[in-house]
């Protein structure tokens, strides 16, 4: 069989460009005249170039000429288009047509994770694939080849979609003549790349998007490397990495966030990627813009959801119900915003749905012209094609649609879909219009007889004065047959049949009654009624698009919130510094910095926030925490140093809001604990509604997490997860002493200038070497603490933070003389083996043996009341107040080394600040105002005001999709969208 | 040999109390008078500067410091302090479980849907060192409940300061605990399903496996009860009014259901457990006379579109409807975060409540709730004496500092294995 496909298609890529050399023996070799000429018609040569009345002639598949006054070959076949359009055939750049993916291998019960790739003579990771040939594996799919010539298009993109690199695709002319030979247009059209993993591979590394971002890094470096013959190895994958080079290169992102993290790799290694996006662009089109990347969009926008179960409804979330609304205007903001685009059926379930959701992206302000380049031109242009494919020009394929009216209008019909010169009916093209209202006179009544619908399928609604008679309609050849049932008895029928003529709208014919009593009836063709096109204007002109905030969720802003000049006017100021607690003090924020403190200061023009009775301090530093981030954990490898969580910020996660309510300002987002040498963290502020990238800190200190203990073991992993070195303390050491030790050798021959191999991970653990990354380190138990720290005294330098550490307390002595700090938690214990002997007291014991001291969240809700957790340290262990509060700012800045910018109330400092009705250290207390670089992104009463508007959304958009039922069209069932608390040791597959 | 064998025996006895928890404290046989405190009696009243006695375990005099009364035995000064009736966790599986992670130590969830005969008394750890760690908060008592399936169980009230479950136990088999289907399923991520929640098709299922298993036990209790049946004997309680039924659920419509499908049932001592949107059906819960056992305070808004302190509402929004609320402890990290159960009450406090009515969530509700308030939740006359002094405000983690905690009158230990260490190596770096 397999045998079979490769043969066919070995026959396929000979014939490819001429069949004039093969015998026939069906008949004789005679070479019929294929020259068709198409006139009278308007004809888009391209969506801008059009001819009225033209002329479209067409031999051997190709267009021979076009225009209005062009001579036309004797013997040519001429069909009159008269009032019909030509159009360029569709091309659907980004498809699966004919090559199905491979299915996942089930996972076995007692499987064992995989580590290594199963491929030899390829590349180390077998989700790398550019050795993938689809033209290996490509079989026509006629029925799907149907369905796309019924949406207009004659040219599909297709490739294997699986793998993180894929390998080149195939483009297809949908040219359904069995003989055809000549259907693949190009078998290297394209190198496909994504950050999803192979079906075909077990390969556990990676896991997470950041590894997949990684990974991807690393394959450039090595191809490089590869290129430039120094490579040790033969390496397959690579080679035909090299080799496509050259290619377009089309990237499956799938979304806002993701187009952007795929150009960001893109711009590094200067390659500007063809971005597949996921049709929630319009969120964020600044960025989307600054891409400069082209676009490859698809249309599956959501169906309303079925919301007439109230409790149901509550469950969705009133961003997803907010999408439905506003994804359908995702194609016209690319539009206006200048960016180009293509649009796909990738992802549509089904491709029936295409031309519906095109109208519908119109209805939404999408530009018809930019809609017709998305589907003919620029796809052309992205596949480097254009002097082939996408237009009528002379020498173009002959790929073309015939219409009755301009496309893309909901009452336009296609009628045919010419592919290289093959016609494909779609509608019969001279059938008759038969819809409309009629006077029907039968056997002395009058009745009024409407008949609505399309083409042949219709469907007739019959009135005697105000009674609805039942009937039933058929178009069948030229025939036109009503049975009508007009007493409601079953058992009498009357039937009507008339033949259609072309002379005259009416209609006319023979009738037989119940009884078989022949006689003849009439209908006579009403002119439409105005009323009813003035309501369809009246409609079109409703509607209502959601307006975007920012974030685009639930509580985001509707304008991104700005930095003004304000004074905090008699406040009780907790500064975190030597000056302690300053009573009736003002604090003047300007510029984003802290500018003065005082009393009595001038009000000059900035807002005055009254401060009475109310305490100011810093903003809440969380060391350690999870929360923005779509991905925490690689775990595909016991070393992830080469992956990043700054590649993974979420700025829209609602937690970041909720943090902000509970004054927090600046977390380090810390990778999780699932290896002892995790990822590089991200430090940000909490600036709801901005981007990621203005969230991260300019010229940010680098982290990266290391972790000890029973995580990086997998001790609680279940007992499949046994295999991967370490499963001990004693290996965690040596696995250290070991990517420290390479990483130094890496160094020093780097440092010797010949040419070397370029590793993200031992860059990074060469930057701890050079000490310009710290450690952070999960850590519990002491003599693993003890450990590390010996590691890294050996290796001349010094970890910079332990977090968690709840056994610090039983090496304070020696933590101290590291002169290494601590983030820990205030009463966590209990849930492992390795906390059984954790205490309250332990940030009280680090505290008073010397050593800077942080109380952390690791978890997105105690983050929100870090306060709370900082003042457990009075309960336990009997510090000041103020020394608790320094545990959640000052002191957690100083482990960050961002203790210059914020952490205090100092003037000079960043404006990171934070109202409390009550003392912060309160179990009552409450953020009023959070301040960040002197732009205020909670405010107690604002957010009253956001609850309302969220409801009041919510009660529209529900109205609107209660309409949706109630008016017929689809609706999906409710959905809750799962949120996910990550913590240190949440692994998923992303 | 034999004598060998006695003589380690005691060695270890003697090892025991120096190593082991602190040794549960013997029957009160001093009289104590808590003098000048502030005393905050459970039911919303407050006495300044107040005087309590104590005898035989009993409470024998609350009032004013200034009645001319003759004090009992001891007698603590306390002013400026605070005295408060011993704090209750309800729904809590403290005792049932020691390490998380570590499957050995986890007696919480039997095999099985319908396990109305599983019962939490005889496996709780009286000397967890969990348990005992719940005491310098002032977390005195608890509902010690099983967990899991669809029935999980039985369970039971005890006091924090025993030698065993038999001495702990305050209430034996106060109620049978039912997990109420939930309207909406998650999909199951690590099959590949969309992780978001969709109805569940087999909701009505579910529902009626437990409205069948509830009348099927009906009819056979009504019958010669042959051959004997377990389970269905174990439901006896809820149909003659000795047991509470209390039904897990948070939903709308499963909170509804449950009330509907219940009653009818014959069952009229129905309490429901997490409850987070309770609030929105309040009326029907006032009406039918039902408490709810909220889940703590500190926990995050069940979507992204809540009001992030919806959860730190919640009980407020009940509590001002009429529900007689408490706070239970179900989920992650469940057992070793009920010492928090005061800053629960506390938060509950910050958003609405006053917080004298924040403080009957563990106090007088929790004890009505789980059927106890003859002889404990509050600081009357009558009751147990089981109570503490602290430093100040309890509900507040800066003051919730305790000096003296009494269950029964028994003058109980403060210490506990975390603050063993605590001592041992602040002795070891000089730093106290």
């Amino acid at each position: 069989m397999k045998k079979s496909i490769i043969l066919m298609i070995f026959l396929f890529s000979i014939i490819l460009n001429s069949q004039e050399y093969f015998p026939i023996n069906t008949g004789v070799k005679t070479k019929p005249n294929t020259t068709v000429a198409f006139t009278n018609a308007t004809i888009y040569v391209t969506p801008t170039q059009i001819i009225n009345k033209g002329t479209l002639l067409i031999k051997d598949g190709k267009v021979l000429n076009v225009g209005k006054a062009i001579t036309i070959p004797k013997g040519t076949e001429i069909i009159n288009l008269e009032g019909k359009y030509v159009y360029p055939s569709f091309i659907d750049i980004y498809a699966s047509f004919g090559i199905s993916k491979p299915k996942r291998k089930p996972n076995s019960r007692n499987s064992k994770p995989q580590y290594d790739a199963e491929r030899k003579g390829y590349y180390w990771n077998d989700h790398i694939r550019p050795d993938t040939n689809p033209i290996n594996l490509f079989k026509f799919d006629n029925k799907k080849a149907k369905e796309l010539l019924k949406a207009g298009f004659g040219i599909v993109n297709t490739h294997l979609q699986d793998g993180i690199v894929r390998g080149n695709g195939l483009l297809i002319s949908l040219n359904s003549n069995p003989s055809s030979s000549n259907r693949i247009l190009d078998n290297k059209s394209a190198q496909y790349l994504s950050f999803q993993k192979s079906n075909q591979s077990k390969q556990a590394y990676p896991n997470s998007l950041m590894g997949a971002m990684a990974l991807l890094r690393q394959v450039y470096y090595d191809a490089q490397w590869n290129a430039k013959g120094l490579s040790k190895n033969n390496d397959l994958a690579l080679e035909a990495f090299n080799k496509n080079k050259n290619l377009v290169q089309i990237f499956d992102a799938g979304g806002k966030q993701n187009d952007l993290r795929a150009d960001k790799i893109g711009d590094q290694f200067g390659i500007q990627y063809t971005i597949v996006g996921g049709g929630d662009e319009y969120e964020d089109i600044d960025e989307i813009k600054a891409t400069n990347a082209t676009y490859i969009i698809p249309i599956n926008f959501r169906k309303a959801y079925d919301v007439s179960n109230p409790f149901f409804a509550s469950k969705i979330d009133v961003s997803d119900m907010r999408k439905w609304n506003q994804e359908p205007s995702n194609l016209s903001v690319l539009q206006k915003n200048g960016i180009r685009f293509s649009i796909t059926t990738h992802k549509l379930k089904s491709i029936a749905d295409f031309n519906k959701n095109i109208q519908k992206a119109i209805k939404f302000g999408l530009n018809k012209t930019a809609a017709l380049e998305a589907l003919t031109t620029v796809p052309a242009s992205i596949l480097r094609k254009s002097n082939e494919i996408g237009k009528l020009q002379k020498g173009h394929y002959a790929n073309f649609l015939i219409t009755s009216g301009e496309i893309f209008e909901p009452k336009t019909i296609t009628y045919e879909n010419w592919v290289q010169g093959s016609k494909n009916v779609i509608n019969e093209m001279n059938i008759k219009d038969l819809t409309g209202n009629y006077t029907l006179s039968l056997n002395n009544n009058k009745y009024l007889l409407s008949i609505t619908g399309k083409g042949r399928k219709l469907a007739s609604s019959i009135k005697k004065d105000s009674l609805k008679i039942n009937s039933k309609i058929s178009y069948i050849s030229n025939w036109l047959t009503i049975t009508m049932n007009e007493t409601k008895d079953s058992s009498k029928f009357t039937r009507l049949v008339a033949r259609i003529n072309d002379v005259s709208d009416n209609l006319s014919g023979a009738s037989v009654d119940a009884d078989g009593k022949k006689s003849t009836w009439r209908a006579i063709k009403n002119p439409l009624e105005k009323k009813e096109i003035k309501k369809k204007k009246k409609e079109a002109t409703k509607l209502s698009i959601t307006p975007v905030t920012f974030p685009n969720t639930a509580f985001g802003f509707s304008k991104r919130a700005k930095q003004e000049t304000i004074l905090i006017k008699n406040a009780t100021v907790w500064t975190s510094e030597k000056e302690g607690i300053l009573q009736n003090t003002d604090v003047l924020l300007k510029d984003g910095k802290i500018s003065k403190i005082g009393k009595n200061l001038r009000t000059g023009n900035a807002k005055v926030i009254d401060g009475t009775g109310k305490y100011l301090t810093a903003g809440i530093i969380d060391e350690h925490t999870h929360i923005a981030a779509v991905a925490i954990n690689e775990a595909g490898h016991n070393s992830s140093a080469e992956v990043t969580i700054e590649d993974v910020i979420n700025p829209d996660d609602i937690k970041i809001y909720r943090n902000l309510a509970g004054g927090v300002t600046t977390v380090q987002i810390l990778h999780g604990s699932a290896n002892p040498i995790g990822g590089r963290s991200a430090i940000i502020k909490l600036k709801w509604g901005e981007t990621a990238n203005n969230m991260l800190y300019k010229k940010s200190p680098k982290f990266i997490k290391f972790a000890l203990g029973e995580n990086v073991k997998q001790s609680n992993w279940g007992s499949n997860n046994t295999v991967r070195f370490p499963q001990t303390r004693m290996g965690v050491e040596q696995v250290y002493m070991d990517y420290f030790q390479r990483a130094k050798e890496y160094n020093d021959f780097k440092k010797t200038g010949k040419p070397y191999r370029k590793d993200i991970e031992l860059e990074t653990l060469a930057e701890i070497l050079n000490k310009e990354r710290f450690i952070s380190c999960h850590s519990y138990v002491q003599s693993e603490i003890n450990m590390l720290m010996k590691v890294a005294e050996k290796f001349n330098f010094k970890i910079n933070t332990f977090t968690h550490i709840l056994e610090g307390y039983k090496v304070a002595d020696k933590m101290k003389q590291h002169g290494v700090g601590a983030s820990t938690f205030s009463d966590w214990w209990a849930y492992k083996y390795e906390v059984n002997d954790a205490i309250p007291y332990n940030a009280t014991i680090l505290h008073n043996m010397g050593i800077t001291v942080a109380i952390n969240s690791d978890d997105a809700e105690m983050s929100r009341r870090l306060n709370q957790e900082a003042a457990k340290s009075i309960k336990y262990g009997g510090i000041s107040e103020e020394e608790a509060w320094e545990f959640v700012t000052i002191n957690p800045a100083k482990l960050l080394h961002i203790d210059d910018k914020v952490g205090s109330i100092r003037v000079g400092k960043d404006a990171d600040l934070v109202l409390w009705n009550k003392n912060p250290l309160s179990i009552y207390a409450k953020a009023e105002k959070t301040i960040i670089d002197g732009i205020i992104y909670f405010d107690i009463q604002k957010d009253l005001e956001l609850r309302k508007s969220v409801q009041k959304e919510r009660n529209t958009l529900i109205n609107m999709m209660l309409n949706e039922k109630i008016k017929g069209k689809a609706v999906q069932t409710p959905k809750k969208k799962a949120s996910i608390n990550f913590h240190c040791d949440t692994v998923l597959e992303y | 040999m034999k004598k060998q064998y006695i003589y380690s025996l005691i060695f270890l006895f003697i090892m025991g109390e120096i190593i082991a928890q602190q040794t549960p404290a013997p029957k009160q046989t001093k009289d104590y008078s808590i003098e000048g405190a502030t005393a905050h009696i459970g039911n919303g009243e407050v006495i300044e500067n107040s005087l309590i006695m104590f005898s035989n375990g009993k409470l024998k005099f609350v009032g004013s410091a200034n009645t001319k009364i003759a004090r009992l035995g001891n007698v603590i000064n306390a002013k400026g302090k605070h005295v408060y009736p011993g704090f209750i966790v309800a729904n809590t599986s403290l005792g049932l479980g020691e390490i998380d992670a570590v499957r050995a130590t986890l007696d919480y969830d039997e095999v099985g849907a319908m396990n109305p005969h599983i019962r939490s008394l005889i496996a709780y750890n009286s000397e967890s060192k969990i348990v005992e760690s719940m005491r310098p908060n002032g977390v005195l008592m608890g509902q010690i409940t099983p967990r899991g399936g669809t029935i999980s169980g039985t369970s039971s009230v005890v006091q924090f300061d025993a030698w065993n479950w038999e001495d702990a136990a305050i209430k034996v088999n106060d109620g049978i605990h039912l997990n109420w289907p939930q309207s909406f399923t998650y999909g199951k991520w690590w099959l590949g399903e969309d992780v978001g929640a969709k109805p569940d098709k087999k909701y009505t299922t579910n529902v009626e496996k437990i409205t069948t298993f509830i009348s099927n036990s009906k009819r056979y209790l009504k019958s010669d009860k042959n051959p004997k049946n377990l389970p269905f004997e174990a439901m006896e309680g809820l149909f003659n009014g000795e047991k509470k039924l209390y039904v897990h659920a948070s939903g709308v419509q499963e909170i509804t259901d449950a009330i509907n499908y219940i009653k009818k049932a014959g069952i009229n001592n129905i309490v429901i457990v997490h409850g987070n949107d309770a609030y929105k059906i309040a009326d029907l819960l006032v009406k039918n006379n039902i408490p709810v056992i909220l889940e703590r305070a500190h926990r995050v808004p069940s979507s992204s579109d809540t009001d992030y302190d919806l959860p730190y509402r919640s009980a407020k929004l009940l509590v001002e409807k009429g529900v007689t609320v408490a706070i239970g402890m179900e989920g992650s990290m469940e057992r070793m975060s009920a010492r928090n159960l005061p800053f629960y009450a506390g938060t509950y406090a910050a958003y609405g409540l006053n917080k004298e009515d924040a403080l009957k969530l563990i106090t007088s509700n929790a004890a009505k709730i789980l059927g106890i308030d003859d002889i404990v939740g509050t600081l009357e006359v009558g009751k147990d004496a089981t109570l503490f002094i602290s430093e100040g405000d309890a509900l507040d983690m800066r003051t919730n500092i305790l000096t003296h905690a009494f269950i029964q009158g028994r003058k109980i230990s403060l210490e506990t294995h975390q603050t063993k260490l605590w001592k041992k190596y602040s002795k070891k770096y000089g730093l106290q």
